[in-house]
């Protein structure tokens, strides 16, 4: 089987770190070769599987070094949960140099060092929250990663984000590969959330490929840095990341996505009764006007 | 193709030889997929041509052969004016390397500069470590008095923080608390070499004053200040010195690098000498008032004399050519007190002796003018004065105040009623207006060596040649040391355009017996 790269991106706090690794450890537990890059400074994309609290990251260790030339694949690749290899790309303290930089150092020599060998099935980029600059948009440059999954919840600003970060993708696509291969919902328990992700994956002429009930037991792995999938295999939510795994495996709709217009959104939105129809006499009225 | 010590030939003649010859032409043939001659001709004679133009400025999305520099050139410029001081660039070596080089190639001088070298980890993780190593290092072994710091795109993208990097350095012990380095940011891709030089010069009195001002009584050091910005010819600061010196005002030329870009070679390497002391510097507030030779490129030092120092900032202009002059000097004695200098008011005649004598040859003859936004300014005043047209004048950093003060200007002078003010062009925009409007000649800088070249391409009778006066000059030899500015400047460019006349005249009337009629002994 050809290596598949795929990214994941999302609002910031959504559960993509959570989600990643977990669907990661279905995969190995499939039997699948995968490896994960961390693509956020904050480096905790692998820590599940390494029962770590963080790792050295790749610009971590090229500082220490002096630069990225004195580094060797097997300083940075560490080896976690049914042989998931994992990496860090890392990158400066907030409030200091370029993040965005960084991501692009760390992938650059990831491939230089022929991290992504032959026997791989499956690569995660795990990115930043924010598509803030160029750097964070590296690993759907051409010849990386071609599916992107959006996680997402029935809340009103990680649907702004999915569709923010799918206007992203139609600027790569139309130049490359890059596809929207699905809109993962990790579910927050709002009314009819399924429905709702499941309409804004329809709109984005996308799917949803999978709904995640919202369940405790992943939290308690978390607090053990396990994934659910190690720490309570028999759980009915570790079926859950093996249903998503599965489908993941067999997916083959990657489409161009169709992003919505701003009015789009809202309309979609008060449908579902999450956004109030909004009352236009009020906009720009003081309180002292509306006194009167 | 071997050559013999006897009769070393360079480039040219040695390429017309037959073996070189052959082989270039064997390399167009064979590797450069050439247009045929007829083709190549063809495409030439467009670009010639008033359509072309009309395509030519409506280019939106590209930039060719720009006339400027970049920010951190002239904050170097602007750092070596100042006694033993080094200039800093924070960020890519290259860069520094380009600035080293481009001085080099205009002074014919070494030029000390020194990066801090960000690499990959520094862009990443922000160039802190290399200031700390950079600093200690510099003045470990150059032992400069001070460290002026500037930086470079690399480092104005991630956003570094100057002030913090340069504060932190002392509180590691990197340099000693009291050590002076001024500094400034100077995005590259922000203005241009004027604005840099601008940056850093008022980071440099910023750095020097801007906490030391309450002892500081406007007027009490009875001095008057001299600000000549991104000033490259040499002789225009010595003029400064003589000028002042002879009004018998006392004075502080801030940042005159005269002395360093133009050392002896007497066996001694100087890596400083001369410039502005830090006392100089300390003591600027207290003086009468603060005078901007240069005040376009010059609009954040101005205003921070006007609202740090409290002194007016009097206005005047860049003090080239005869009105403009007498303007300056008028204004020094306002504020000195003195008068003029006899010896001025002689020069001064003789410079109107020499406008006389020559207008009769300068008279209707059509200039067109790129440059720096004063210097254009000033040159094209100059040329009004001596009843010369200005055809197109271009600067490519200059705002529309100074294409409305420009066209003001103009407007005032019979000679101005045609002349074209463009800003944000490049040098293929001033190619396409030196074929279509055929000036007589060109003013600027050694890059318009190759419009000349392209005008003589199209026939002699379209050929347009430069007058080399601006920065950089490469391609002559020790124009850099001349003046251009006050009367003497005035000689200096009214001689070199009046025998630029003449000169052209000669090789057009040298035909024997054909336009020899007008070959003159006497001119």
């Amino acid at each position: 089987m050809a290596l598949r790269q795929c990214a994941i991106y999302g609002k910031g706090g959504i559960g993509k770190s959570t989600t990643t690794q977990n669907l990661v450890a279905a995969l190995a537990e499939a039997g699948k070769k995968v490896m994960i890059v961390g693509c956020d400074p904050k480096a905790d994309s692998t820590r599940l599987m390494l029962h770590a609290k963080a790792q050295n990251t790749i610009m971590q260790m090229a500082a220490d070094a002096g630069s990225v030339e004195d580094l060797e694949l097997e300083d940075v690749l560490k080896t976690g949960y049914g042989d998931v290899k994992c990496v860090e790309s890392g990158g400066p303290e907030p409030g200091v140099g370029c993040a965005g930089r960084g991501v692009i150092t760390a992938i650059n020599f990831l491939e230089e060092e022929g991290a992504y060998d032959d026997d791989l099935d499956f690569v995660f980029y795990d990115v930043l929250g924010d598509v803030v600059c160029g750097g964070f948009a590296m690993p759907i440059r051409e010849n990386k990663a071609q599916e992107i999954y959006i996680v997402v919840s029935g809340e009103m600003m990680a649907m702004y984000a999915a569709n923010n970060i799918s206007k992203g993708i139609v600027k790569y696509a139309n130049s490359g590969g890059v596809r929207l291969a699905g809109l993962i919902c990790n579910s927050r328990n709002t009314d009819r959330e399924d429905e709702l992700i499941t309409e804004l994956a329809k709109k984005l002429g996308s799917q949803m490929i999978h709904f995640i009930p919202r369940d405790n037991v992943v939290q308690r792995a978390e607090i053990r840095r396990m994934t659910t999938i190690e720490y309570d295999p028999k759980s009915k939510q570790a079926d859950e990341y093996r249903a998503l795994a599965n489908k993941i495996i067999n997916n083959d709709k990657m489409v161009i996505p169709t992003p919505i217009t701003m009015d789009e959104l809202e309309e979609l939105l008060m449908e579902f009764g999450i956004l109030e129809e909004e009352d236009e006499s009020i906009i720009g009225q003081t309180a002292e006007a509306e006194a009167v | 193709m071997s050559q013999t010590v006897d009769n070393i030939k360079p480039c040219y003649p040695l390429f017309l030889d037959d073996e070189y010859t052959k082989s270039l032409s064997n390399k167009q043939q064979t590797f450069e997929e050439r247009h045929s001659q007829e083709k190549i001709q063809e495409v030439f004679a467009w670009t010639t041509t008033e359509e072309y133009k009309e395509l030519n400025f409506k280019r939106e999305a590209l930039t060719i052969d720009p006339a400027k520099a970049c920010q951190p050139l002239g904050a170097v410029l602007c750092a070596l004016g100042f006694e033993k001081t080094l200039p800093y660039v924070h960020g890519s070596q290259g860069c520094v390397a380009y600035f080293r080089t481009y001085f080099n190639r205009h002074f014919k001088e070494p030029v000390a500069c020194v990066s801090d070298s960000m690499t990959e980890d520094a862009a990443v993780f922000g160039g802190q470590k290399n200031m700390f190593a950079g600093l200690e290092n510099a003045r470990a072994l150059y032992k400069p008095k001070m460290i002026a710091v500037s930086t470079t795109c690399m480092a104005e993208v991630i956003g570094d923080d100057l002030n913090a990097f340069i504060n932190n350095s002392r509180k590691e012990g990197h340099i000693a608390e009291d050590y002076p380095v001024p500094f400034a940011h100077t995005p590259s891709f922000v203005g241009s070499h004027t604005t840099g030089w601008d940056n850093m010069f008022e980071g440099t009195i910023r750095y020097f004053t801007l906490n030391e001002m309450e002892d500081k009584q406007v007027g009490s050091n009875g001095k008057i200040n001299i600000v000549p910005g991104f000033e490259t010819y040499l002789g225009n600061y010595r003029l400064m010195h003589r000028m002042m010196k002879e009004m018998g005002v006392d004075y502080s030329v801030l940042s005159d690098p005269s002395e360093v870009l133009d050392t002896p070679a007497d066996g001694e390497y100087r890596m400083y000498a001369g410039g502005t002391t830090i006392e100089e510097v300390k003591d600027a507030p207290n003086a009468v008032d603060t005078l901007f030779l240069q005040p376009w490129q010059s609009v954040k030092s101005r205003k921070y004399v006007k609202n740090t120092w409290k002194q007016p900032a009097s206005s005047i202009n860049i003090p080239m050519g005869l009105e403009w002059t007498d303007e300056f000097l008028m204004k020094v004695s306002e504020l000195s007190g003195k008068p003029i200098a006899e010896s001025l008011v002689k020069e001064r005649g003789r410079l109107v002796d020499m406008m006389t004598d020559s207008h009769t040859w300068l008279h209707g003859k059509r200039f067109a003018v790129y440059g720096d936004a004063d210097f254009v300014q000033g040159i094209t005043k100059f040329l009004l004065e001596l009843g010369a047209e200005p055809t197109d004048v271009l600067c490519a950093h200059a705002n529309k105040r100074w294409k409305k003060a420009m066209e003001k200007m103009l407007s005032e002078s019979p000679y101005g009623k045609d002349t074209v003010v463009h800003t944000s062009k490049d040098l293929w925009h001033m190619r396409s207006l030196v074929f279509t409007n055929k000036p007589d000649f060109l003013i600027g800088n050694s890059y318009g060596k190759f419009i000349q070249r392209d005008t003589l391409q199209k026939g002699k009778e379209f050929e347009v040649p430069l007058i080399r006066i601006g920065f950089p000059i490469f391609d002559r030899h020790h124009l850099h040391r001349m003046t251009t500015l006050g009367y003497e400047g005035a000689m200096y460019i009214l001689t070199t355009l009046v025998n630029a006349v003449l000169e052209r005249l000669d090789e057009e009337t040298m035909e024997m017996g054909v336009t020899d009629y007008n070959y003159d002994l006497v001119r």
